[in-house]
């Protein structure tokens, strides 16, 4: 594992993490203000990326284990979502059984989170046997595994993916409007990422942590690290669901596309370009992300090329990220060493 | 299944397992000297197929497409491993999995750029076009035969290099124990540069051989690497016998899923494979490293 030792969950990380979602916050108004909405539309998805990377963050940068199957559990919670309101018009009949969907957000997102974490404990509980590169090419193969399921669900679409007619509500109102939508995808990346900073702060990330950097000292003073490497990995895939959930919900439409691999990639590069080592760093790697592919693919249809270029660039100058970029730029506070 | 069908199958997934050991071989090996995950490998693979194919779309000769493709793979592999994946030997595997990430991402964009989005086509020479009988009333394609038995060689060549000859015995050494294969006089850098050139000529190899039965196209490197990840996984890392029995054992187990199964859990077969062999061996069928 690369050094990762400069971990730390300080009241500085708190204040970057509350002005992070605090000017997020503001992209509603300031697209109001400058009448383009086209800005709520791409913010919404960095809200959404920004969950799926703090989430595959807390086993990559704090569990020091490589996950290419995020993808697929993305996926799972939006087909979740997608299916449920496919049976809003088509319930499904189970003996004398009659399930009917649902387009509520407050029964399908719980419910894509079930599904995934599920998922991701069957995953976890066969992966995590294995350790390192292992672990990266089983997690790869199951990400596939997930990839063809998807398009095997002739019913929901396969290939061509499962659009959603049903008009998404939470609690019973409407939330298709897109500024509300925002605000309920937002309030949901809060709550995720005050979970993760305590999550991280407790003796359950410390342990987590101190796996990652050194299982041998681990194991020797009593704690056996699969069991917490196991539920972080099951609540980060709980939390990737949730992201895919609100991913389908908002364009109302997922398909196998959104589980491919190379979508597993991006969720890394992701939490690696804003920084792994702090769990409100992902964040600034999603918004940067998608800022760039966005300016990116208008400059060029070759963007993917230029998009590499970026990638190898960093990962062979920039070790800690964005975050490390920040560091540099902005001078140290006296008396203090970072 | 008549006896004529389940016969054909079974050289088909033969075939595509003799092709998946061509990819993993490079791969196991580079894995188990290196403890480099080199997920660019199937681009190396894409690489052999796109230079066949613009060779035999300008001169019309397979024989020279392949003369040209092999050693253009290996030059592109080895480019590859001077300029950028050298410097990530020492780096943990995060690192590994971002640089070769980049890579394909370039390379893919990189082709497309070059040749365009719309798939190539390799023909088929008039030699090794038409079929041949295997067992009465059966014919099966010479080309298909020709991949199963050029394969074959190939594996057996690799086979008896890797496990007969001084230079197969350093790279063992170097792959189940680099710091002491070292210690002892191999030179084990000079040998990993040596083994990633054939590697990669091997990938380009394979490459080639898909291009006449699938088509030749960007991204097309992808979905195979997966598989050939399988195949190291399930093998041993490290272990060139592992990649042959668990390459021939995938390509089958692939083949007769598609035809036997549904197509959700045909194209799911090889995978729940891999988890079942993993959850009693989670180092593989022939683990090499301790």
């Amino acid at each position: 594992m690369a050094d990762i030792t400069a971990f730390s969950t300080s009241r500085k990380d708190a204040l970057a993490a509350v002005a992070l979602i605090a000017m997020l916050a503001l992209v509603p108004p300031a697209a109001w203000l400058l009448h383009d909405p086209f800005l709520v539309k791409v913010a919404t998805r960095i809200v959404i990326f920004s969950l799926a990377a703090i989430a595959i963050n807390l086993v990559l940068g704090y569990g020091g284990l490589v996950s290419l199957c995020h993808a697929g559990l993305f996926g799972i919670g939006g087909y979740v979502v997608g299916i449920a309101a496919f049976h809003v018009s088509e319930p499904i009949h189970l003996g004398p059984l009659v399930l009917g969907g649902s387009s509520d957000l407050a029964i399908t997102l719980p419910l894509a989170m079930l599904v995934s974490g599920l998922m991701a404990m069957a995953v976890g509980a066969i992966s995590l046997r294995t350790s390192g590169p292992y672990f990266i090419m089983i997690t790869l193969a199951f990400n596939q595994m997930f990839y063809y399921a998807a398009i095997a669900l002739q019913k929901y679409g396969g290939e061509d993916g499962l659009q959603i007619l049903s008009t998404i509500t939470l609690f019973g109102v409407d939330v298709g409007n897109r500024y509300r939508f925002y605000y309920v995808a937002l309030a949901v990346l809060a709550l995720a990422t005050l979970l993760l900073g305590r999550a991280i702060g407790s003796r359950f990330g410390l342990i987590l942590r101190a796996a990652a950097e050194n299982e041998t000292r681990v194991v020797v003073v009593g704690v056996q690290p699969w069991a917490y490497r196991l539920v972080a990995f099951t609540a980060s895939g709980v939390l990737t669901g949730l992201a895919g959930a609100l991913l389908a919900a908002s364009q109302q439409f997922i398909s196998p596309v959104d589980m491919a691999w190379d979508r597993s990639g991006d969720l890394v590069v992701m939490a690696v370009l804003g920084g792994i080592a702090t769990f409100w760093g992902p964040i600034l790697g999603a918004a940067t992300f998608i800022a760039l592919e966005l300016m990116l693919s208008s400059w060029t249809q070759h963007w993917q090329l230029v998009f590499g270029l970026i990638i190898l660039a960093i990962v062979v100058g920039l070790r800690g990220g964005l975050v490390d970029l920040l560091r540099l730029i902005m001078p140290k506070p006296a008396g203090k060493t970072t | 299944m008549t006896a004529a069908l389940f016969a054909e199958q079974l050289l088909n997934g033969i075939q595509l397992g003799v092709m998946l050991f061509l990819i993993a071989s490079g791969l196991t090996l580079v894995f188990g000297i290196m403890n480099f995950i080199n997920l660019a490998h199937g681009s190396l693979y894409m690489a052999g197929g796109f230079v066949a194919a613009i060779v035999y779309r300008y001169t019309g000769s397979f024989a020279l497409a392949v003369l040209v493709a092999v050693p253009a793979a290996a030059a592109i592999g080895v480019v590859m491993e001077r300029l950028v994946l050298r410097r990530f030997y020492g780096r943990g595997h995060l690192d590994q999995v971002l640089v070769t990430f980049a890579l394909i991402l370039i390379m893919n964009e990189g082709t497309r750029m070059i040749f365009g989005p719309a798939p190539l086509l390799i023909g088929l020479p008039a030699m090794l076009s038409g079929s041949v009988e295997i067992l009465p009333g059966v014919g099966y394609p010479i080309f298909r035969l020709t991949i199963l038995l050029a394969g074959l060689l190939v594996a057996g060549l690799l086979y008896l290099i890797i496990m007969k000859t001084r230079l197969g015995m350093w790279v063992r050494a170097g792959a189940s124990n680099r710091p002491m294969a070292s210690a002892m006089g191999v030179n084990v850098p000079v040998i990993f540069s040596l083994l990633f050139a054939v590697g990669a000529a091997l990938a380009g190899l394979a490459g080639i051989m898909a291009g006449p039965i699938l088509s030749v196209q960007v991204g097309m490197g992808e979905p195979i690497l997966i598989l050939a990840l399988v195949v190291t996984v399930i093998g041993g890392i490290g272990s060139i016998r592992g990649a042959f029995i668990a390459a021939v054992m995938v390509g089958v187990v692939d083949t007769f899923g598609r035809v036997l199964l549904t197509p959700a859990l045909g194209s799911m077969a090889i995978f729940i494979l891999m988890a079942a062999i993993l959850t009693f061996r989670p180092k593989g069928l022939f683990p090499v490293h301790g």
